[in-house]
C-alpha cells in the first residue's frame, strides 16, 4: 500500500508502497516481483536505514519457533517486537541478554543494527547471544549462519542494517533472571570529571547509563547523574513483590496528541527540564526496587514521545569515542554547549571490547543527543563528525540521516570488507535503502 | 479448556481470531489449504498462550472430503468459526465464469459443505456454536461487488437459517459482518479509515459476541447505520445509482 512513512526521528519523511507477508512462501514471492526493496520493522531507528520507495514490512511476521524455558534459548521470526517478547519470557525466569531504550523494535531491527544496552561492557551486543539464524537472499535462497557456518554472511548481517537479507528465522541465549524487578541506584556527578570517574568505579554493575547536562558551563559542566542496576534476586524484595516475583508489570501508558510546535523546546526550556531532572534527586545517592520497565523503558511510557519535537522531526546524534581521548567528549559538549542547539536528552555510557565488522560499539564512551531539525542543525553536525573522527571516533548508523559517505568510511576500518560481503549476498543491491545508497553501501544505479 | 476450530486459517482475520482465543484459554484447531504455512504459528500459540494447537489440512472446495476432514479432528471442536472466502476482480469474474464459479464455489458451496456436517453434529450433542464471517456486501446487490456481494448474501441468508434451525437444539449461531478490513485482502483498495478495522478488531468483536450469544454483529457501529441506509433506498433509485 501507499503511503506516507518516516523512522523514529520522523526525519526524513517519504513516499513509499509497503508491501506485507505473513508466510516465507509469500515473502519468497514478494522478493522474487520486487525490483528493489529495504525491509522494515517496527520503525524504531531514529533515520533513512529502514526507508526505500518500496519496504517489505516484517511486522505481521511474527511467530515463535521455540522456547527452551530450561536452558533460556529463544528462537523465532524477524518481526516479533521485544514487548512481546519479554511477556512470554519473563513469566519464566527469563530477561533479553541485552536490550535497547525501547522494547517497541523487533527482533529483525535489533539484529540489523546489532543494538546494544546499558550492559554493554559486561554482556555485548545483541549479537554476541544469537546461537545460529536463517537469512533469505535476493536470489530468493535461504541459508544458515553463525560465527561459524557461513561466518561472513553472519558478521554482515549483524549491524548490516538489512542489506544482506530478510532474517527468517533467530535463535538466541536469554539472561536468567530470580525476579521482574530492578534493584537501581542513582548516584548525582557535579561535573564530566566526576561521571567518567564514576562509571570507572562502578564498572562491575552489569547495567550502567548516565544522563547529561550539556548546557551546563563552568564548574557544573557535564553535570550528570548516573543509574546503575542489577536485576533483583528475590530476597531483596520487600513481602509483597516477593509473593510474585516475575511479576509482568501493568501496562500503563499515555499517548502525545498531537505534534509540539518547533519552538517549544529552545534554550531556556530544556534548560528549564535538565534542571528539574538533574534537582529531583534532591540526595547524591539514591537506591531503590523499581520494575524492569520503567529502568530499561523509561520513554516506552510515553507513545509518541517522538511528536514532543515537532513536525518537523529530529535526529540523534549517537557516536563512541574511545576510552583514553576525554578530550574529545570535553570539545564536543562545549561545542553543543556554545551552539545552544538544545538536546533535550543526553545520554552518556560505556562500551565494552567489541570485536566487529560493521556493528557499532567499540570499547569507549558512547554519546547520544537528540535535535530537533532546524537551519543549521546539518552543517553544525558536519561539524562534530570532524571532531569524532579526529578523536578516532564513529557514528551510529540507526541514528542517522545525514552522515557522508567518507565519515562512514573513516569509522569503519572494516566497510570495504562489509560492501563486499554484501555484494555477494544481495549482488544487484536488490535490497537497499535510502541510507545505503546515501552511504554508497549498495552499488548506485 | 474449550476447542476453537478455525476453517481457513491463513487469512490475517483468522490469525488475530486464533490468537485472541488461544489467549483466553482455548485449544486451537487451524484448518487451512496449505497447512504447512501454519507450522510457526502453530508453535507460536502454543509457546505465547500456553494452550494446544493443531493444524489441519482442508480445502474448502474439495467437498467430497469434508466429512473424512470433520471426522479426522479429535477433540471435536466446541465453536468452529468459518473465516475462509475469496474476493477476485469483479470485472473478470464476470467476464470468466470459471472465477464467478470459483468465488461461488468457495464463499457459498464449500461453506454450507462443511458447516452442514458440524450443524448436523452439534445439533446430536445439543449444543455448540458455530461463527460465520460473511459481509456487509452481501446486505444488498450492486454491481461493483456484483459476484463477491451475491455469494456473501447467500451465505448471510444460510447462516440466519441455520441460527433459526438449530435454537431449539441449543446450538448458536452468530453472524459476523465486518465492513472493511486492513487485510492482504483489502491491501490494494484505498479504505477510509474511520470504517477500517484491524484485524484484531474484528477478532475481540467475535470473541466478545460468542461471550454474549449475539446473533448478528457488524465490526464499526457505523456499519449497521451505512447498511441500513443502503437497504432503504428504493429500487427504482437505487438502479441508477453508482454503487
Amino acid at each position: 500500500m501507499e503511503k506516507k512513512i518516516a523512522n523514529w526521528g520522523n526525519y526524513p519523511i517519504i513516499d513509499a508502497d509497503e508491501k506485507k507477508f505473513s508466510f516465507d512462501a509469500q515473502l519468497e514471492k514478494l522478493i522474487a516481483e520486487t525490483p528493489h526493496f529495504i525491509p522494515r520493522g517496527n520503525g524504531r531507528c531514529y533515520g533513512d536505514a529502514s526507508l526505500a520507495p518500496t519496504t517489505i514490512s516484517t511486522l505481521k511476521y511474527d511467530n515463535i519457533f521455540s522456547f527452551d524455558k530450561i536452558n533460556g534459548i529463544f528462537e523465532c521470526q524477524c518481526g516479533i517486537t521485544l514487548d512481546q517478547i519479554l511477556e512470554v519470557i519473563v513469566p519464566q525466569g527469563w530477561f533479553l541478554p541485552v536490550t535497547p531504550g525501547t522494547k517497541f523494535i523487533t527482533v529483525g531491527g535489533a539484529i540489523g543494527s546489532d543494538v546494544h544496552g546499558k550492559n554493554h561492557h559486561v554482556d555485548g551486543s545483541f549479537s554476541n547471544h544469537i546461537i545460529d539464524m536463517d537469512i533469505m537472499l535476493a536470489s530468493g535462497e535461504t541459508i544458515c549462519c553463525s560465527t561459524s557456518q557461513n561466518p561472513d554472511l553472519f558478521e554482515a548481517t549483524c549491524g548490516g542494517m538489512g542489506l544482506t537479507g530478510m532474517v527468517t528465522r533467530a535463535k538466541f541465549r536469554l539472561k536468567k533472571i530470580e525476579s521482574s524487578w530492578i534493584k537501581q541506584k542513582q548516584i548525582k556527578a557535579a561535573n564530566l570529571e566526576e561521571i567518567l570517574k564514576l562509571f570507572e568505579e562502578n564498572k562491575h554493575y552489569t547495567y550502567s547509563v548516565a544522563w547529561i547536562d550539556c548546557l551546563k558551563k563552568g564548574a557544573d559542566f557535564g553535570r550528570s547523574i548516573l543509574i546503575l542496576g542489577e536485576h533483583a534476586t528475590v530476597n531483596e524484595l520487600s513481602e509483597k513483590q516477593e509473593k510474585d516475583p516475575l511479576k509482568l508489570p501493568s501496562k500503563k501508558q499515555i499517548s502525545f496528541p498531537f505534534n509540539l510546535p518547533s519552538w517549544v523546546l529552545n534554550p531556556l526550556t530544556v534548560k528549564a527540564f535538565n534542571f528539574l531532572y538533574y534537582a529531583k534527586n534532591t540526595k547524591k545517592e539514591l537506591s531503590n526496587i523499581v520494575p524492569y520497565e520503567p529502568f530499561f523503558y523509561p520513554l516506552d511510557a510515553i507513545l509518541h514521545w517522538n511528536r514532543g519535537y515537532g513536525k518537523k522531526g529530529f535526529v540523534q546524534y549517537q557516536f563512541v569515542l574511545p576510552l583514553d581521548v576525554k578530550q574529545g567528549l570535553i570539545e564536543i559538549l562545549q561545542r553543543i554547549s556554545a551552539k545552544g542547539l538544545g538536546s533535550f536528552l543526553a545520554v552518556l555510557k560505556v562500551f565494552g571490547e567489541q570485536k566487529s565488522m560493521i556493528s557499532f560499539p567499540k570499547e569507549g564512551y558512547t554519546l547520544a543527543l537528540d535535535f530537533p531539525v532546524r537551519k543549521g542543525l546539518f552543517d553544525f553536525l558536519d561539524e562534530l563528525d570532524q571532531v569524532v573522527l579526529k578523536y578516532g571516533g564513529r557514528l551510529y548508523m540507526s541514528k542517522d540521516a545525514r552522515m557522508k559517505p567518507e565519515v562512514l568510511a573513516a569509522g569503519y576500518p572494516e566497510l570495504e570488507k562489509f560492501k563486499q560481503i554484501v555484494s555477494t549476498y544481495n549482488p544487484k543491491g536488490k535490497i537497499r535503502s535510502i541510507q545505503s545508497d546515501r552511504l554508497f553501501l549498495t552499488s548506485q544505479q | 479448556m474449550p476447542t476453537v476450530l478455525i476453517l481457513g486459517a491463513s487469512s490475517d482475520i483468522a490469525i488475530a481470531m486464533a490468537r485472541k482465543f488461544a489467549a483466553n484459554k482455548h485449544n486451537i484447531q487451524l484448518a487451512a489449504r496449505k497447512p504447512m504455512d501454519l507450522k510457526p504459528l502453530q508453535s507460536d500459540i502454543a509457546i505465547r498462550y500456553q494452550v494446544s494447537c493443531e493444524v489441519y489440512g482442508f480445502d474448502a472446495l474439495a467437498f467430497s472430503t469434508h466429512p473424512s476432514f470433520f471426522e479426522s479432528l479429535n477433540p471435536k471442536p466446541d465453536i468452529s468459526i468459518c473465516v475462509f472466502g475469496v474476493m477476485e476482480d469483479e470485472d473478470a469474474a464476470f467476464e470468466n465464469f470459471e472465477i464467478t464459479h470459483r468465488m461461488i464455489d468457495t464463499n457459498f458451496t464449500g461453506a454450507v459443505s462443511i458447516l452442514n456436517q458440524i450443524a448436523q453434529y452439534y445439533s446430536g450433542q445439543k449444543k455448540g456454536i458455530i461463527v460465520g464471517i460473511s459481509s456487509v456486501a452481501g446486505e444488498r446487490g450492486r454491481q461493483s461487488k456484483l459476484i463477491y456481494g451475491s455469494t456473501k448474501a447467500a451465505f448471510s441468508a444460510y447462516l440466519a437459517g441455520l441460527r433459526n434451525k438449530l435454537f431449539k437444539d441449543g446450538v448458536h449461531v452468530l453472524s459476523v459482518k465486518p465492513g472493511f478490513v486492513n487485510t492482504r485482502m483489502t491491501e490494494n483498495l484505498k479504505l477510509p479509515k474511520p470504517l477500517t478495522a484491524e484485524p484484531a478488531e474484528v477478532a475481540n468483536a467475535v470473541y466478545a459476541a460468542v461471550q454474549k450469544k449475539k446473533n448478528t454483529i457488524y465490526v464499526k457501529w457505523m456499519w449497521r447505520w451505512i447498511m441500513l441506509a443502503i437497504k432503504n433506498i428504493p429500487e427504482f433509485q437505487f438502479k441508477k445509482m453508482n454503487l
